[in-house]
């Protein structure tokens, strides 16, 4: 006969361990595959994009760096030195050699659909979500830099110092590299990127985010509509942000 | 002609000293790694417009250095010349030595060093840098393993060889990988070229036969041993070659980026506009390092013209790497043509660089350990032969 308080003893510890590997393979899990859990969420079908209108940009406005620092925790904590501070977006103003014709637009990570930051990558730290958005997984970046090396657009940060005040979602660490997540954390909720509502908030709308996959979305009308650039074109990468009026 | 003998180096005080000297600076090393690790890489020269800096300059010169420098045994053992057949043993040993210093400095001044067991088990294989990781682990095994067979007792000699033939082709692959990080960034006008990959082998030619010279002759006088001159005047000629291989893959690259319209800017800010660039460039990489050394070793072939060579080898080597790497990443990426930058974040200007006192402390560091490591090498084991005198090389065929 099987003795009880010896298959309850068992059966404790069975269920101990059970509920202790949940908890720790959990951990494990999102130790060894960092933003997999997100990626789960992300839809294969889609492909997030901008579109951004360098003519709606006010050379003075910089109304989605600020939000985007603000909605991601980064350029605060930081000593103000601008070549090694984080700059997740960037405004920049330019000048057309031919005509002196004068733009103003924000560059941010492109996301392209080959992204070089991923090929590159040797641990896949950096890496690309099924609909499209590129990413960092903290966990497993070793702060090679090599990603930063091979960006066209030098859309990528080193962290160059200890961080503080981070926000919940958007994880750093010092000595990894990290860049815009086209704000996942609130488009995996339906909401968009605190870049895009900031500019509509300052009253330029100069940012549409969207589908690109969806043939009836606005950016998708919108880009098939008028003219649009993508940066660096020649080398085939096909970005997800794309720009008007340049 | 006596047999070859092997003998371990004697632990004189002068070779114990010279042992402590490299022990405080590999201690240096790692108290910068503390600092910077505590810090961040914000107290070092690096920033987001020049991310990698004087550490991989050293690195990348180690690690060219480490596969060049098994040319000896390759040249004994692949191509059969006898005369450089005593010197193999200590070649392989060097070669590994040096791939540990330079490993052991990229390593070191990565944001997360802690995570060097990320990089050993997590692969992407469409990276160059993952495949590197293989080929130099698998370079420290297989060169290991070819070592020991040369000083095993009654091995068939074409077991020797055959080990011999696949650390030669590996080395190939391993320098292949090397330059490939640099020829494979698409993004970079300065890099992003085919020839980086033949440019660095045969850079490794040039700056590991040198480093083998240095090594050897220093090991040889520190434990007074006989090392000929005709065969130093012969390695001598030998680095020449190379130094002049160096530079023709050099003016090909360059004429190459000159004809194409679009690298026009990054070849005049190398060649004409570059400052500190254009003068390592022309005066350390060209002059010092290309052609005085080769006259030295043609015009006026003695012990001291190829010491000297050497010496001018390492420095042009030195420059040469930090063109590539440095004024690669000084140069500004092309992000608009057609547009000139107003304002921005350090756009379309040229990146300033000043190196650290901690970059370069680790830098010096991983000679310390490759330096260290080699001495320590010829002091246990039997791989530096006891007498290297012209009347005692074996003829060649």
């Amino acid at each position: 006969m099987t003795n009880r308080a010896e298959l309850t003893r068992r059966d404790i510890l069975k269920s101990g361990a059970a509920v202790a590997s949940l908890t720790l393979a959990s951990g494990v899990t999102l130790m060894a595959f960092g933003g997999s859990a997100d990626a789960k969420g992300a839809d294969a079908g889609k492909r997030w994009g901008l579109l951004i209108d360098a003519g709606k940009c006010d050379a003075d406005c910089s109304d989605c760096v600020t939000a985007c620092s603000t909605e991601n925790g980064w350029g605060h904590g930081d000593h103000g030195s601008p070549e090694t501070d984080p700059a997740w977006i960037r405004k920049v103003t330019l000048k057309e050699q031919s005509t002196g014709r004068t733009v103003s637009a924000p560059i941010m990570c492109q996301h392209c659909e080959a992204p070089p930051c991923v090929d590159v990558c040797p641990t896949g730290a950096s890496m690309q979500r099924p609909d499209g958005v590129v990413l960092v997984d903290k966990h497993i970046c070793i702060g090679c830099r090599y990603c930063m090396m091979a960006c066209p657009f030098k859309a990528r940060s080193f962290v160059h110092e200890p961080v503080a005040d981070q926000k919940v979602n958007a994880p750093r660490g010092n000595g990894t590299v990290e860049s815009c997540t086209l704000c996942v954390h609130r488009v995996d909720k339906g909401r968009i990127p605190a870049c895009v509502e900031a500019c509509e908030q300052a009253g330029h709308s100069a940012i549409l985010f969207g589908d690109l996959n969806d043939p009836d979305s606005p950016i998708s009308k919108a880009l098939e509509q008028y003219p649009s650039i993508a940066l660096r074109d020649d080398l085939g990468l096909n970005p997800a942000v794309r720009y008007q009026n340049m | 002609m006596e047999r070859t003998i092997y003998r371990e180096i004697r632990a004189t005080p002068q070779v114990m000293q010279l042992g402590g000297l490299l022990a405080a600076f590999i201690l240096a090393a790692l108290w910068s790694v503390y600092t910077v690790e505590h810090h961040g890489h914000v107290i070092t020269g690096m920033t987001n417009q020049i991310v990698w800096g004087l550490p991989h300059v050293f690195a990348i010169f180690l690690i060219v250095a480490a596969s060049g420098a098994l040319n000896v045994a390759s040249i004994a053992s692949v191509f059969g010349q006898k005369a450089y057949k005593p010197m193999a043993r200590f070649s392989s040993l060097l070669a590994i030595a040096l791939l540990v210093g330079g490993l052991a400095v990229v390593v070191l001044d990565l944001g997360r060093p802690d995570r060097l067991i990320v990089a050993m088990t997590t692969y992407n294989f469409s990276s160059v840098f993952a495949w590197n990781v293989l080929l130099y682990n698998g370079f420290i095994v297989i060169v290991g393993g070819y070592l020991v067979l040369q000083m095993m007792r009654k091995v068939d000699p074409r077991l020797v060889k055959a080990a011999g033939l696949v650390a030669f082709l590996w080395r190939l692959a391993l320098t292949t990988g090397t330059g490939s990080i640099f020829g494979w960034l698409v993004a970079r006008p300065g890099y992003d070229a085919a020839i980086m990959a033949p440019l660095f082998i045969v850079m490794s030619f040039a700056f590991g036969l040198a480093v083998f010279i240095l090594v050897t002759l220093w090991l040889f006088t520190l434990s007074g041993r006989i090392f000929g001159d005709a065969l130093l005047i012969r390695m001598g000629r030998l680095l020449g070659i190379f130094a002049a291989a160096v530079l023709y893959f050099t003016a090909v690259q360059h004429l190459t980026n000159l004809y194409a319209t679009e690298h026009g800017g990054v070849e005049r800010f190398i060649l004409r506009d570059g400052g500190i660039y254009t003068l390592l460039f022309w005066g350390v990489q060209v002059v010092i390092g290309g052609l005085a050394p080769i006259a030295l070793v043609f015009l006026n072939p003695s012990r001291s013209s190829t010491v000297l060579a050497a010496t001018l080898v390492i420095i042009g080597g030195f420059a040469q790497i930090y063109v590539i790497v440095i004024g690669g990443q000084a140069y500004p990426l092309d992000i608009f043509p057609g547009f000139d930058v107003i304002e921005g974040f350090n756009e379309g200007i040229v990146n300033p660089y000043a190196p650290s006192i901690y970059e370069l402390l680790l830098g010096l560091g991983g000679v310390a350990i490759a330096l260290f490591a080699a001495g320590l090498g010829a002091k246990v084991l039997r791989v530096l032969p006891t007498n290297l005198s012209d009347a005692n090389l074996p003829a060649d065929r």
